[in-house]
Protein backbone atom coordinates (compact mmCIF):
# COMPACT_ATOMS: atom_id res chain seq x y z
CA UNK A 1 0.00 0.00 0.00
CA UNK A 2 1.43 3.38 -0.93
CA UNK A 3 2.22 5.89 1.84
CA UNK A 4 -0.50 8.32 0.78
CA UNK A 5 -3.16 5.64 0.72
CA UNK A 6 -2.14 4.37 4.14
CA UNK A 7 -2.31 7.95 5.44
CA UNK A 8 -5.86 8.29 4.10
CA UNK A 9 -6.94 5.04 5.74
CA UNK A 10 -5.33 6.08 9.04
CA UNK A 11 -7.19 9.36 8.85
CA UNK A 12 -10.46 7.59 8.07
CA UNK A 13 -10.03 5.18 10.96
CA UNK A 14 -9.29 8.07 13.34
CA UNK A 15 -12.43 9.91 12.16
CA UNK A 16 -14.55 6.80 12.65
CA UNK A 17 -13.20 6.27 16.14
CA UNK A 18 -14.02 9.87 17.05
CA UNK A 19 -17.48 9.51 15.58
CA UNK A 20 -18.03 6.27 17.51
CA UNK A 21 -17.04 7.95 20.79
CA UNK A 22 -19.27 10.95 20.12
CA UNK A 23 -22.20 8.71 19.31
CA UNK A 24 -21.69 6.72 22.50
CA UNK A 25 -21.57 9.91 24.55
CA UNK A 26 -24.72 11.17 22.85
CA UNK A 27 -26.60 7.99 23.65
CA UNK A 28 -25.42 8.12 27.25
CA UNK A 29 -26.64 11.74 27.58
CA UNK A 30 -30.04 10.86 26.16
CA UNK A 31 -30.37 8.07 28.68
CA UNK A 32 -29.38 10.38 31.54
CA UNK A 33 -31.96 12.90 30.38
CA UNK A 34 -34.68 10.26 30.41
CA UNK A 35 -33.68 9.20 33.92
CA UNK A 36 -33.86 12.79 35.13
CA UNK A 37 -37.28 13.23 33.55
CA UNK A 38 -38.55 10.13 35.34
CA UNK A 39 -37.24 11.49 38.65
CA UNK A 40 -38.91 14.85 37.97
CA UNK A 41 -42.21 13.11 37.31
CA UNK A 42 -41.92 11.28 40.61
CA UNK A 43 -40.96 14.47 42.45
CA UNK A 44 -43.93 16.31 40.96
CA UNK A 45 -46.25 13.52 42.10
CA UNK A 46 -44.71 13.56 45.58
CA UNK A 47 -45.15 17.31 45.75
CA UNK A 48 -48.80 17.04 44.74
CA UNK A 49 -49.42 14.40 47.40
CA UNK A 50 -47.53 16.07 50.24
CA UNK A 51 -49.03 19.47 49.60
CA UNK A 52 -52.64 18.39 49.18
CA UNK A 53 -55.00 20.85 50.74
CA UNK A 54 -58.74 21.01 51.04
CA UNK A 55 -60.85 24.08 50.47
CA UNK A 56 -62.99 24.86 53.55
CA UNK A 57 -66.71 24.59 53.04
CA UNK A 58 -68.41 27.64 54.56
CA UNK A 59 -71.88 28.51 53.49
CA UNK A 60 -71.37 32.24 53.37
CA UNK A 61 -67.82 32.24 52.05
CA UNK A 62 -67.27 31.39 48.41
CA UNK A 63 -63.69 30.31 47.77
CA UNK A 64 -62.10 29.93 44.37
CA UNK A 65 -58.51 29.51 43.26
CA UNK A 66 -56.18 28.84 40.35
CA UNK A 67 -52.59 27.77 40.66
CA UNK A 68 -50.56 27.01 37.55
CA UNK A 69 -46.85 26.22 37.59
CA UNK A 70 -44.62 27.75 34.93
CA UNK A 71 -42.65 24.51 34.76
CA UNK A 72 -43.26 21.04 36.06
CA UNK A 73 -42.79 21.87 39.71
CA UNK A 74 -44.40 24.87 41.30
CA UNK A 75 -42.73 27.36 43.60
CA UNK A 76 -46.15 28.72 44.58
CA UNK A 77 -48.15 27.17 47.36
CA UNK A 78 -51.69 27.44 48.70
CA UNK A 79 -52.68 25.89 51.99
CA UNK A 80 -56.07 26.08 53.67
CA UNK A 81 -56.47 25.87 57.43
CA UNK A 82 -59.88 25.04 58.78
CA UNK A 83 -59.98 23.65 62.31
CA UNK A 84 -63.45 24.63 63.37
CA UNK A 85 -66.76 25.65 61.92
CA UNK A 86 -66.27 29.40 62.07
CA UNK A 87 -62.70 30.11 60.91
CA UNK A 88 -61.23 29.60 57.45
CA UNK A 89 -57.58 30.46 56.93
CA UNK A 90 -55.46 30.45 53.81
CA UNK A 91 -51.72 30.77 53.28
CA UNK A 92 -50.49 31.87 49.85
CA UNK A 93 -46.74 31.54 49.47
CA UNK A 94 -44.10 31.98 46.82
CA UNK A 95 -40.71 30.35 47.17
CA UNK A 96 -37.82 32.31 45.72
CA UNK A 97 -35.86 29.49 44.19
CA UNK A 98 -37.34 26.66 42.16
CA UNK A 99 -37.57 22.97 41.56
CA UNK A 100 -37.15 20.16 44.02
CA UNK A 101 -35.52 22.13 46.88
CA UNK A 102 -38.40 24.62 46.78
CA UNK A 103 -40.95 21.83 46.97
CA UNK A 104 -39.20 20.20 49.91
CA UNK A 105 -39.12 23.56 51.67
CA UNK A 106 -42.87 23.91 51.17
CA UNK A 107 -43.49 20.51 52.66
CA UNK A 108 -41.58 21.51 55.76
CA UNK A 109 -43.71 24.61 56.14
CA UNK A 110 -46.90 22.67 55.61
CA UNK A 111 -46.04 20.25 58.38
CA UNK A 112 -45.11 23.16 60.60
CA UNK A 113 -48.48 24.76 59.97
CA UNK A 114 -50.30 21.48 60.50
CA UNK A 115 -48.76 21.41 63.96
CA UNK A 116 -50.43 24.74 64.71
CA UNK A 117 -53.92 23.36 64.84
CA UNK A 118 -55.70 24.10 68.09
CA UNK A 119 -53.14 26.74 68.96
CA UNK A 120 -53.29 30.41 68.35
CA UNK A 121 -53.71 30.70 64.62
CA UNK A 122 -53.82 34.45 64.36
CA UNK A 123 -52.04 35.61 61.17
CA UNK A 124 -49.16 37.29 62.99
CA UNK A 125 -48.54 34.21 65.08
CA UNK A 126 -48.66 31.83 62.12
CA UNK A 127 -46.09 33.88 60.21
CA UNK A 128 -43.87 34.20 63.27
CA UNK A 129 -43.72 30.45 63.71
CA UNK A 130 -43.28 29.69 60.02
CA UNK A 131 -40.52 32.29 59.82
CA UNK A 132 -38.61 30.53 62.58
CA UNK A 133 -38.94 27.17 60.83
CA UNK A 134 -37.67 28.60 57.54
CA UNK A 135 -34.83 30.57 59.11
CA UNK A 136 -33.51 27.60 61.08
CA UNK A 137 -33.85 24.79 58.66
CA UNK A 138 -33.82 26.07 55.16
CA UNK A 139 -30.89 26.57 52.84
CA UNK A 140 -29.42 30.06 53.23
CA UNK A 141 -30.28 31.00 49.66
CA UNK A 142 -33.96 30.13 49.87
CA UNK A 143 -36.53 32.71 50.85
CA UNK A 144 -40.25 32.68 50.91
CA UNK A 145 -42.92 35.35 50.74
CA UNK A 146 -46.25 34.51 52.34
CA UNK A 147 -49.64 36.13 52.81
CA UNK A 148 -51.81 34.62 55.52
CA UNK A 149 -55.45 35.54 55.94
CA UNK A 150 -58.17 34.24 58.21
CA UNK A 151 -61.89 34.73 57.82
CA UNK A 152 -64.04 34.59 60.95
CA UNK A 153 -67.69 33.84 60.23
CA UNK A 154 -68.80 35.05 63.66
CA UNK A 155 -68.21 38.71 62.76
CA UNK A 156 -67.39 38.49 59.03
CA UNK A 157 -63.91 39.81 59.71
CA UNK A 158 -60.87 38.97 57.62
CA UNK A 159 -57.61 39.38 59.50
CA UNK A 160 -54.30 39.16 57.68
CA UNK A 161 -50.54 39.52 57.89
CA UNK A 162 -47.86 39.33 55.23
CA UNK A 163 -44.23 38.30 55.03
CA UNK A 164 -42.86 40.28 52.10
CA UNK A 165 -45.69 39.14 49.85
CA UNK A 166 -47.67 40.94 47.13
CA UNK A 167 -50.47 42.90 48.80
CA UNK A 168 -53.93 41.38 48.41
CA UNK A 169 -56.77 43.35 46.80
CA UNK A 170 -60.02 44.04 48.63
CA UNK A 171 -63.10 44.83 46.57
CA UNK A 172 -65.97 46.58 48.34
CA UNK A 173 -69.32 46.10 46.61
CA UNK A 174 -70.82 49.17 48.30
CA UNK A 175 -68.33 51.57 46.72
CA UNK A 176 -67.12 49.51 43.76
CA UNK A 177 -63.56 50.31 44.80
CA UNK A 178 -60.37 48.35 45.28
CA UNK A 179 -57.98 48.74 48.20
CA UNK A 180 -54.55 47.17 48.53
CA UNK A 181 -54.18 45.27 51.80
CA UNK A 182 -50.73 46.16 53.06
CA UNK A 183 -49.06 45.14 56.30
CA UNK A 184 -45.47 45.30 57.45
CA UNK A 185 -43.53 42.08 57.51
CA UNK A 186 -40.18 40.80 56.28
CA UNK A 187 -39.70 37.89 53.87
CA UNK A 188 -39.53 34.55 55.67
CA UNK A 189 -36.09 33.17 56.40
CA UNK A 190 -34.08 36.38 56.59
CA UNK A 191 -34.12 37.11 60.33
CA UNK A 192 -35.20 34.77 63.13
CA UNK A 193 -37.10 37.40 65.13
CA UNK A 194 -39.59 39.35 63.10
CA UNK A 195 -42.73 41.09 64.28
CA UNK A 196 -45.51 40.78 61.74
CA UNK A 197 -48.13 43.52 61.60
CA UNK A 198 -51.69 42.19 61.66
CA UNK A 199 -54.68 44.06 60.27
CA UNK A 200 -58.33 43.33 59.79
CA UNK A 201 -61.23 44.29 57.50
CA UNK A 202 -64.93 43.47 57.58
CA UNK A 203 -66.44 41.70 54.60
CA UNK A 204 -69.94 42.62 53.49
CA UNK A 205 -72.14 40.89 50.96
CA UNK A 206 -70.60 40.95 47.50
CA UNK A 207 -67.14 41.94 48.80
CA UNK A 208 -64.18 39.81 47.87
CA UNK A 209 -60.48 39.52 48.54
CA UNK A 210 -58.00 38.53 45.82
CA UNK A 211 -54.73 37.05 47.06
CA UNK A 212 -52.03 36.56 44.43
CA UNK A 213 -48.41 35.79 43.84
CA UNK A 214 -46.17 37.91 41.66
CA UNK A 215 -46.76 35.52 38.76
CA UNK A 216 -50.04 37.43 38.45
CA UNK A 217 -48.97 40.99 39.14
CA UNK A 218 -45.67 40.87 37.25
CA UNK A 219 -47.04 39.62 33.94
CA UNK A 220 -44.95 40.85 31.05
CA UNK A 221 -46.25 41.26 27.54
CA UNK A 222 -44.52 42.41 24.34
CA UNK A 223 -45.06 45.99 25.42
CA UNK A 224 -43.75 45.64 28.97
CA UNK A 225 -45.20 44.94 32.40
CA UNK A 226 -48.96 45.07 32.78
CA UNK A 227 -50.39 48.02 34.64
CA UNK A 228 -51.95 47.12 38.00
CA UNK A 229 -55.14 48.65 36.63
CA UNK A 230 -55.40 45.69 34.26
CA UNK A 231 -55.98 43.22 37.08
CA UNK A 232 -58.49 45.53 38.78
CA UNK A 233 -60.35 45.96 35.49
CA UNK A 234 -60.63 42.22 34.96
CA UNK A 235 -61.80 41.72 38.55
CA UNK A 236 -64.36 44.53 38.24
CA UNK A 237 -65.75 42.94 35.10
CA UNK A 238 -66.55 39.65 36.83
CA UNK A 239 -67.26 40.96 40.32
CA UNK A 240 -70.73 39.44 40.45
CA UNK A 241 -69.62 35.96 39.43
CA UNK A 242 -68.65 33.10 41.71
CA UNK A 243 -65.21 33.11 43.35
CA UNK A 244 -64.03 30.30 41.10
CA UNK A 245 -65.24 32.07 37.96
CA UNK A 246 -63.40 35.22 39.05
CA UNK A 247 -60.16 33.28 39.61
CA UNK A 248 -60.53 31.40 36.30
CA UNK A 249 -61.20 34.59 34.35
CA UNK A 250 -58.16 36.39 35.71
CA UNK A 251 -56.03 33.39 34.80
CA UNK A 252 -57.46 33.04 31.29
CA UNK A 253 -57.05 36.72 30.47
CA UNK A 254 -53.51 37.07 31.85
CA UNK A 255 -52.32 33.77 30.40
CA UNK A 256 -53.67 34.93 27.04
CA UNK A 257 -51.63 38.13 27.29
CA UNK A 258 -48.53 36.00 27.67
CA UNK A 259 -49.57 33.67 24.85
CA UNK A 260 -50.13 30.99 27.48
CA UNK A 261 -46.40 30.87 28.13
CA UNK A 262 -46.02 31.56 31.85
CA UNK A 263 -42.74 33.04 33.02
CA UNK A 264 -43.54 32.49 36.65
CA UNK A 265 -45.92 30.30 38.67
CA UNK A 266 -49.39 31.84 38.68
CA UNK A 267 -51.54 31.72 41.80
CA UNK A 268 -54.73 33.54 42.72
CA UNK A 269 -57.17 32.83 45.58
CA UNK A 270 -60.53 34.56 45.94
CA UNK A 271 -62.50 34.76 49.21
CA UNK A 272 -65.95 36.16 48.45
CA UNK A 273 -68.68 36.97 50.97
CA UNK A 274 -72.03 35.90 49.72
CA UNK A 275 -75.44 36.43 51.16
CA UNK A 276 -76.36 33.74 53.68
CA UNK A 277 -77.68 30.81 51.73
CA UNK A 278 -80.55 28.85 53.17
CA UNK B 1 -31.04 38.03 29.13
CA UNK B 2 -27.55 39.39 29.45
CA UNK B 3 -25.79 40.34 32.59
CA UNK B 4 -22.49 42.00 33.31
CA UNK B 5 -20.96 42.56 36.71
CA UNK B 6 -17.95 44.82 37.25
CA UNK B 7 -16.17 45.15 40.55
CA UNK B 8 -14.16 48.19 41.52
CA UNK B 9 -12.57 48.70 44.89
CA UNK B 10 -12.65 52.33 45.96
CA UNK B 11 -11.68 53.61 49.43
CA UNK B 12 -12.05 50.06 50.76
CA UNK B 13 -15.65 49.90 49.51
CA UNK B 14 -16.35 47.08 47.08
CA UNK B 15 -18.46 48.67 44.36
CA UNK B 16 -20.33 46.32 42.07
CA UNK B 17 -21.75 47.77 38.89
CA UNK B 18 -24.46 45.51 37.56
CA UNK B 19 -25.69 45.92 34.01
CA UNK B 20 -28.48 44.03 32.30
CA UNK B 21 -31.31 41.80 33.47
CA UNK B 22 -31.39 39.68 36.60
CA UNK B 23 -33.62 36.66 36.25
CA UNK B 24 -33.49 32.91 36.76
CA UNK B 25 -30.93 32.56 33.94
CA UNK B 26 -28.52 35.31 34.91
CA UNK B 27 -28.89 35.13 38.70
CA UNK B 28 -26.34 32.29 39.13
CA UNK B 29 -23.68 34.43 37.45
CA UNK B 30 -24.47 37.35 39.76
CA UNK B 31 -24.39 35.05 42.77
CA UNK B 32 -20.96 33.77 41.76
CA UNK B 33 -19.55 37.29 41.37
CA UNK B 34 -20.88 38.38 44.75
CA UNK B 35 -19.67 35.18 46.41
CA UNK B 36 -16.10 36.14 45.60
CA UNK B 37 -16.13 38.79 48.36
CA UNK B 38 -18.77 37.36 50.70
CA UNK B 39 -16.41 35.94 53.27
CA UNK B 40 -14.24 39.00 53.73
CA UNK B 41 -14.68 40.31 57.26
CA UNK B 42 -16.24 43.75 57.91
CA UNK B 43 -16.76 44.36 54.24
CA UNK B 44 -18.45 47.48 52.88
CA UNK B 45 -20.28 46.58 49.69
CA UNK B 46 -22.17 48.81 47.33
CA UNK B 47 -24.33 47.44 44.53
CA UNK B 48 -25.20 49.83 41.72
CA UNK B 49 -28.44 48.83 40.01
CA UNK B 50 -28.97 51.96 37.92
CA UNK B 51 -28.44 49.98 34.73
CA UNK B 52 -30.47 46.96 35.70
CA UNK B 53 -33.40 46.86 33.29
CA UNK B 54 -35.29 44.06 34.96
CA UNK B 55 -35.10 42.06 38.14
CA UNK B 56 -37.41 39.36 39.41
CA UNK B 57 -37.57 37.49 42.67
CA UNK B 58 -34.58 35.26 41.83
CA UNK B 59 -32.44 38.41 41.80
CA UNK B 60 -33.90 39.37 45.15
CA UNK B 61 -32.90 35.97 46.50
CA UNK B 62 -29.30 36.54 45.42
CA UNK B 63 -29.18 39.94 47.15
CA UNK B 64 -30.73 38.62 50.34
CA UNK B 65 -28.26 35.73 50.43
CA UNK B 66 -25.38 38.15 49.89
CA UNK B 67 -26.71 40.47 52.60
CA UNK B 68 -26.98 37.63 55.12
CA UNK B 69 -23.42 36.45 54.44
CA UNK B 70 -21.91 39.94 54.59
CA UNK B 71 -23.82 40.80 57.75
CA UNK B 72 -22.68 37.57 59.39
CA UNK B 73 -19.10 38.68 58.75
CA UNK B 74 -19.68 42.10 60.29
CA UNK B 75 -20.02 43.98 57.01
CA UNK B 76 -22.59 46.27 55.39
CA UNK B 77 -24.50 46.27 52.13
CA UNK B 78 -25.83 49.32 50.34
CA UNK B 79 -27.88 49.18 47.15
CA UNK B 80 -27.95 52.29 44.96
CA UNK B 81 -29.51 53.41 41.69
CA UNK B 82 -32.83 51.78 42.41
CA UNK B 83 -35.76 52.78 40.15
CA UNK B 84 -39.42 52.93 41.20
CA UNK B 85 -40.25 49.38 40.23
CA UNK B 86 -37.26 47.92 42.08
CA UNK B 87 -37.94 50.17 45.05
CA UNK B 88 -41.46 48.76 45.29
CA UNK B 89 -40.02 45.24 45.31
CA UNK B 90 -37.63 46.08 48.14
CA UNK B 91 -40.37 47.82 50.14
CA UNK B 92 -43.00 45.09 49.77
CA UNK B 93 -40.55 42.37 50.80
CA UNK B 94 -39.58 44.40 53.86
CA UNK B 95 -35.95 44.42 52.70
CA UNK B 96 -35.91 48.21 52.51
CA UNK B 97 -36.03 48.19 56.30
CA UNK B 98 -33.03 45.92 56.76
CA UNK B 99 -30.83 46.99 53.86
CA UNK B 100 -29.68 50.44 52.80
CA UNK B 101 -31.59 51.21 49.62
CA UNK B 102 -30.91 54.44 47.73
CA UNK B 103 -33.03 55.47 44.79
CA UNK B 104 -31.44 56.74 41.62
CA UNK B 105 -30.88 60.48 41.27
CA UNK B 106 -31.81 60.88 44.88
CA UNK B 107 -30.42 63.79 46.78
CA UNK B 108 -30.98 62.07 50.12
CA UNK B 109 -28.00 60.20 51.46
CA UNK B 110 -30.04 57.35 52.78
CA UNK B 111 -33.49 57.13 51.26
CA UNK B 112 -34.48 54.21 53.45
CA UNK B 113 -38.13 53.77 54.31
Amino acid sequence: MSGKLRHSFDFLIEMMIHYGLALREHQSLIQKQEEIQIEMNVAAKVQATLLKTRKPDFKELDIGFVTEPAKQMSGDYIYFLNDNSYEAGVAVADVIGKGIPAALCMSMIKFGMDGLQNENTSPRNVLDIVNRIVEKSVDDSMFISMFYGKYDARDSSFSYATAGHEPALLYKAATGEFTELHAKGLLLGVHPNVVYEEKSVILEEGDFIAMMTDGVTEVRTDTGFIDDQVIKMILAEVKDESAQKIADTVYQRLAYLQNFHLRDDFTIVIFKKENDKV
Amino acid sequence: MNLQVDLVEENSVQRFKIVGEIDAFTAPKLKECLASVENVGNMQAELDLSEVGYMDSTGLGVFVGFYKAVKANGGHVKIVGVNNRLKRLFVITGLAEVMDIVMEESRDEDATV
